[in-house]
């Protein structure tokens, strides 16, 4: 079993190019074979280089196998191990390697989270049409299963890769990682990285993102902001999507925002249509300006 | 159902620094405000910790409070959710106690 991200054997994530028809099946230890020592045999000699180190604590003053991270403290007949450990930890550090990566190359990386069917992919292939003259751009498409997203991108013309999950609900760094290595994005270009459709899971792991973007339909629920409080925690920005069907559903656009606000005081709101081009134009320069600040 | 990969984690983690030994407690500490239900962690934990050193492990898991300073008047509030008040009317607040996701400790 795998620590980075809790992987079994028979757990696999894909990542496919949609053109060549290319797919690379992360097994569990392929998928963290890139850099750390992380092994899955049962020697742990060598697993720790990148540990972090409790302080005062040394490493040959106990004898237990592996006591790098670990004070162990001797009783009668049992021991305790202190780990204060990150659960998260493993995915943490990959996700700084890449965000540590990312910006070297100039890359403004943003991570949009919704519920299935909100619109992400039609609100990706606008912005890519609109914005393709001005900036390269690479999307990383995640879905349980089917390449169709990734073919949906490419047909714009612009670089896509396609992740599935299998069973998972959610995209962890070290798949990111795969796909970055697969996309090859160039420098100072813009990369989408389009979440599973799923507004729990992802809040919890981080990719390496410059930033969380939500996107919330108008035909779903208003109170989605406090339904779901982590999603919109963790969201810099809230794109409020389908303003043009706001006249045949029961929307309150007010307050939704206000609920927002309430789970996060911060984020910021903008109202689209994908499909009509209204409003796309204050998403556009949204992405401007982070763009300017990725170097900074 | 994020838990199953979180209960396996926390599983590799013990498993990873028992030095082979058998563990016979596992303590973890969920802040109330993380997204994880710690009844979901232990429904997935025999089944997660089966073969492994780890079964049959005891497991308990320390539930922290949630606590966050108000930025607007500098006070320090209980949160039970994630989305709450400070008296003063603010809800720009900074959580400092309830997202922790942490292997305490184990017994082996």
């Amino acid at each position: 079993m795998c620590v980075t991200c809790g992987c079994s054997e028979a757990d696999q994530v894909a990542v496919i190019d949609p053109d060549t028809g290319d797919q690379k099946i992360m097994s569990h230890t392929e998928a963290h074979a890139h850099g750390h020592s992380h092994t899955h045999d049962e020697d742990n000699s060598n697993k720790h280089e990148q540990h972090e180190h409790p302080q005062n604590h040394s490493h040959h003053s106990y004898a237990v196998s592996d006591s790098g991270s670990a004070a162990v403290m001797a009783r009668s007949h049992s021991r305790t191990i202190e780990l204060e450990k990150e659960i998260l930890g493993k995915n943490q550090l990959i996700a700084e390697r890449n965000r540590g990566w990312l910006k070297a190359k100039g890359i403004l990386a943003l991570n949009l989270v919704s519920s299935p069917g909100s619109g992400k992919t039609t609100l990706l292939e606008q912005t890519i049409l609109a914005l393709k003259s001005e900036f390269e751009i690479g999307v990383i498409e995640g879905d349980q299963e089917t390449i169709h997203d990734a073919e949906r991108i490419r047909a714009t013309g612009c670089k896509a890769v396609q992740i599935n999950t299998g069973t998972g609900c959610h995209l962890e760094a070290d798949m990111l990682e795969r796909g970055i290595k697969s996309l090859d994005p160039a420098s100072k270009s813009l990369l989408f990285i389009e979440n599973v459709g799923n507004l729990v899971c992802p809040a919890l792991f981080d990719l390496g993102e410059r930033a969380k973007v939500a996107i919330l339909s108008v035909t779903e629920g208003e109170d989605k902001p406090l339904k779901y409080p982590h999603m919109f925690r963790a969201s810099e920005l809230m794109i409020l999507n389908k303003i043009d069907l706001l006249p045949y559903v029961k929307f309150n656009v007010e307050r939704c925002i206000a609920y927002a606000h309430e789970v996060n005081p911060k984020i910021e709101v903008l109202q689209v249509s994908a499909t009509t081009g209204e409003g796309m134009s204050a998403w556009y320069e949204w992405l401007r300006k982070a763009e300017s600040t990725v170097r900074t | 159902m994020h838990e199953l990969g979180i209960t396996r984690s926390v599983v590799a983690i013990c498993a990873e620094n028992s030095g082979g030994a058998a563990v016979k407690r596992v303590t973890l500490e969920i802040g109330k405000l993380s997204a994880i239900l710690p009844d979901a962690v232990r429904f997935c934990f025999d089944i997660c910790a089966k073969g492994t050193v780890v079964e049959g492990a005891s497991l308990e898991i320390l539930e922290i409070a949630g606590q966050a300073r108000c930025k607007s008047c500098g006070g320090t509030v209980t949160l039970a959710e994630l989305v709450g008040r400070c008296p003063c009317g603010s809800n720009d607040l900074q959580i400092v106690a309830g997202e922790e996701l942490k292997v305490k400790e184990m017994e082996v």
